[in-house]
């Protein structure tokens, strides 16, 4: 390279294409992304947030709370399970020989341990797991076998991973989620725990307006600074309390005749995180929601 | 000595150009890296005693964090980066800088930019996208003051007497083309009145972060090398090919990068960006080669000057880059991801990286700028220690917390809360790191002032001393 010339087609050309794949390809694949539907309904996803969780938004963002908090689940993989509903007119010691017979076919010797540990001390009750950790494919064929066997089954689809595990989610977070965020904070580091489904985890308002004044009040061991500046310690007015005032343990309730009550900011912001609720099946992130037979 | 009068007129009058647009970056800069590693240790006492800043919402952490982390960024390294440039450009080309009123110019543009866009973060005014906190209005003031350096070093850059491009020459051009085209982009589309909606928004955000903190960074500390070890080592650049090869590997596979691989985007994405973090590696390869063998076998015999500097930065580049790739790597990346691995990458980055290149580069260019040693050269020496020790307390703790809480977070047994708070005591560690930072920047601060009082209290002496001369007396009888 002799000339300036060449460096600037070349860094042009460097930054140019990068641009092209990373910021025109996705504006033009996701920027005029529609409503998602709910799986297995008409339901549109997400739903728009109300005008206080809106501004919460914003006091999010003001906060600094994506600092420590992702807005992000993760997951490692989809599996299926299928649980046995129903006998019909078999009787339990009957089924037992049934599903022992299995485990001779050849398509089920990868699940030998698994079917043999299912039945091995089962004494009739249903619903019971008769296949986990499998993929589509093996779970019908089960359904099927045992339809023909003049049983009912049911067959769930779910997400497994670390953050689900701890109860952070039942699905990975997709691009549909943040469609109505502006901006939209991911978050890259969990200092405190991830948010996507907070208002699905911690759905008291009052909760969590205690949980932003004193952390520790409702999360032992808690690392997070408490946000003092978005309530109101005042004065009691005539010795009443007022029913706005937080309900807090003895360590960190205000001096008597005093009362804590919180400002519009912290208002909004709690109803920002109690609209926080990535909990619907999606196409690309499927799972089936309840368990229906479940006693 | 009297070897060529007319070239040693031209240094002066190079280094005389320069003196006030470099002096007016520089200083600027010195003081924001102390306000950053302030405002860093401040975000950190957070950690140590939750409740602190309880009550002053100026100083809650997700305020102070993102602040301190710009102060560092659009305060020190940017403008240290564009001092050097212009310095850079001028004394390659032999030739005194074009349009020297400029950059002084721009320089206050860009550090009022930078006051205004902090003291934004911390009364709640940011876009809430990292990297672009600024506001509009600081946002506007860098962007102008960029382009008008940029205009300055172009200038200069044409009006060169040795025509002959060095391999600093294409990092450092390369870097004056990237960051108004990424920063125009992503202020446009993410922090206007209309935005780009939903998730697009976080892939033009990571777009930006690693063109900005890890090319841009790279392209000037690596290209201010490039020209600092041949210099100082008084031998070429082995070799002016290699050179070739990694900037040009460096620019091609660096601009994709920064998708993580966890995103919530569709897959191709962060498919691209591993790919591009894998093949990170090659540049990564050669300019270490290119390092080691201009620099082996040199005999430079002082400890703590540039040199040292410049060296320890390199090897800082290489491990930051190491760090990088392996947070593009699906495999680590599932572990490192959302840890405190991935800041630690940043500052080392900018601290241990770019500020050590560009303490090297200004420790040998104020002295020749200024005509005059540098005040407390002792300090300069005792600056390169600390910055050492303070660089490996502070990201060694960091990147080790980060690692355990990542494998910890993946067993769902443990409560979040106990993952969390067993890297508290890595917190102290890293800690006492940022406090000698501070204090090393304070010094390497101390030095540039005292030089620059030194020079105004002698440009006053000069216009005393011109004004009570006695008048000729030619003037006198008219």
């Amino acid at each position: 390279m002799k000339t300036g010339i060449g460096v600037f087609i070349a860094a042009a050309f460097a930054l140019g294409s990068s641009w092209c794949g990373l910021v025109l390809a996705p504006s033009l694949q996701l920027g005029s992304a529609k409503l998602a539907t709910v799986l297995n309904s008409t339901d549109t996803y997400p739903v728009q947030r109300n005008g206080d969780a809106t501004l919460g938004l914003q006091i999010y963002r003001a906060n600094g709370c994506a600092a420590c908090h992702t807005e992000q689940v993760r997951q490692e993989g989809v599996s299926c399970e299928v649980s046995l509903t129903s006998l019909g007119k078999n009787k339990p010691e009957d089924f037992k020989p049934f599903a022992q017979s299995l485990l001779t076919l050849p398509e089920w010797l990868d699940h030998t341990k698994e079917l043999s540990a299912a039945f091995k001390d089962w004494t009739g009750i249903l619903p019971q797991v008769v296949l986990a950790k499998t993929d589509k494919e093996s779970a019908d064929k089960m359904a099927d076998l045992l339809k023909a066997a003049g049983c009912k089954s049911e067959t769930r689809i779910y997400a497994f991973g670390s953050d689900l595990s701890r109860g952070w989610g039942n699905r990975r977070s997709v691009a549909a989620d943040f469609l109505y965020d502006n901006p939209v904070q991911l978050g890259s580091l969990r200092a405190g725990p991830d948010l996507a489904n907070i208002g699905v985890r911690m759905a008291d308002a009052n909760v969590q307006l205690q949980h932003l004044y004193a952390p520790g009040a409702v999360a032992k061991n808690s690392v997070m600074p408490a946000f003092r500046y978005l309530f109101e310690v005042r004065k009691q007015v005539d010795g009443a309390t007022s029913p706005e005032a937080l309900t807090l343990p003895k360590e960190f309730a205000p001096a008597a005749g005093y009362e804590v009550v919180p400002k519009a900011e912290a208002k909004q912001l709690v109803a920002y995180l109690l609209s926080l609720r990535a909990n619907v099946p999606l196409y690309e992130a499927p799972f089936t929601p309840v368990i229906s037979a479940k006693p | 000595m009297n070897l060529n009068d007319n070239k040693l007129s031209t240094e002066a009058e190079i280094n005389a150009s320069l003196r006030v647009s470099v002096l007016a970056l520089l200083g600027g800069a010195a003081v924001w890296l102390v306000v950053g590693l302030a405002l860093g240790i401040v975000a950190s006492l957070t950690f140590h005693k939750p409740d602190m800043f309880a009550s002053c919402s100026l100083l809650t952490y997700g305020r102070v964090a993102p602040a301190a982390n710009d102060a560092l960024l659009y305060g020190f390294c940017m403008p240290a980066g564009l001092g050097v440039i212009l310095w850079i450009f001028a004394r390659l080309g032999q030739t005194p800088l074009a349009l020297p009123i400029v950059p002084v110019v721009a320089a206050n543009l860009w550090h009022l930019g930078v006051f205004l866009g902090l003291a934004g973060i911390l009364i709640g005014e940011t876009s809430g996208h990292t990297w672009l906190e600024f506001s509009r209005a600081a946002s506007v003031l860098l962007f102008a003051a960029f382009l008008l350096i940029a205009v300055t070093a172009a200038a200069t850059f044409g009006a060169r007497r040795d025509r002959e491009l060095q391999p600093a020459h294409w990092f450092l051009f390369a870097a004056l083309l990237w960051f108004p085209w990424i920063y125009s982009t992503a202020n446009l589309l993410l922090a206007t009145n209309s935005p780009v909606r939903g998730v697009v928004q976080p892939i033009i955000g990571w777009w930006f972060t690693n063109n900005l903190i890890f090319v841009w960074l790279a392209l000037v500390g690596v290209g201010t090398a490039f020209y600092l070890l041949p210099k100082i080592s008084t031998r070429p650049l082995a070799t002016t090919g290699y050179a070739l090869f990694s900037f040009l590997t460096l620019v091609f596979f660096g601009a994709w990068c920064g998708i993580p691989a966890g995103a919530p985007v569709p897959a191709w994405l962060p498919t691209l960006s591993g790919l591009a973090g894998g093949l990170l590696l090659v540049p990564l390869v050669a300019i270490a080669i290119i390092v080691i063998q201009t620099v082996r076998g040199a005999k430079v015999a002082y400890s703590g000057g540039p040199f040292c500097f410049t060296k320890i930065g390199m090897i800082f580049f290489i491990i930051s880059g190491l760090m990088y790739v392996s947070l593009a790597c699906p495999k680590y990346s599932r572990v490192l991801e959302f840890t405190w691995f991935s800041p630690a990458q940043v500052q080392l980055q900018l601290l241990g990286f770019f500020a050590m290149i560009m303490f090297g580069a200004i420790y040998e260019l104020l002295p020749r700028v200024m005509n005059a040693p540098l005040p407390f050269p002792k300090f300069a020496k005792l600056h390169f220690f600390l910055a050492l020790a303070g660089v490996a307390l502070f990201v060694i703790p960091l990147a080790i917390a980060g690692v355990e809480q990542g494998i910890k977070l993946h067993d769902a047994n443990l409560a979040f809360a106990d993952v969390n708070a067993a890297a508290v005591l890595f917190f102290r560690i890293s800690t006492t790191g940022q406090l000698i930072l501070l204090l090393g920047a304070l010094l390497f601060a101390l030095n540039i002032f005292v030089m620059t009082i030194q020079w105004k209290i002698a440009l006053l002496k000069t216009a005393l001393a011109a004004i009570k001369a006695p008048l000729p007396v030619s003037e006198v009888k008219a």
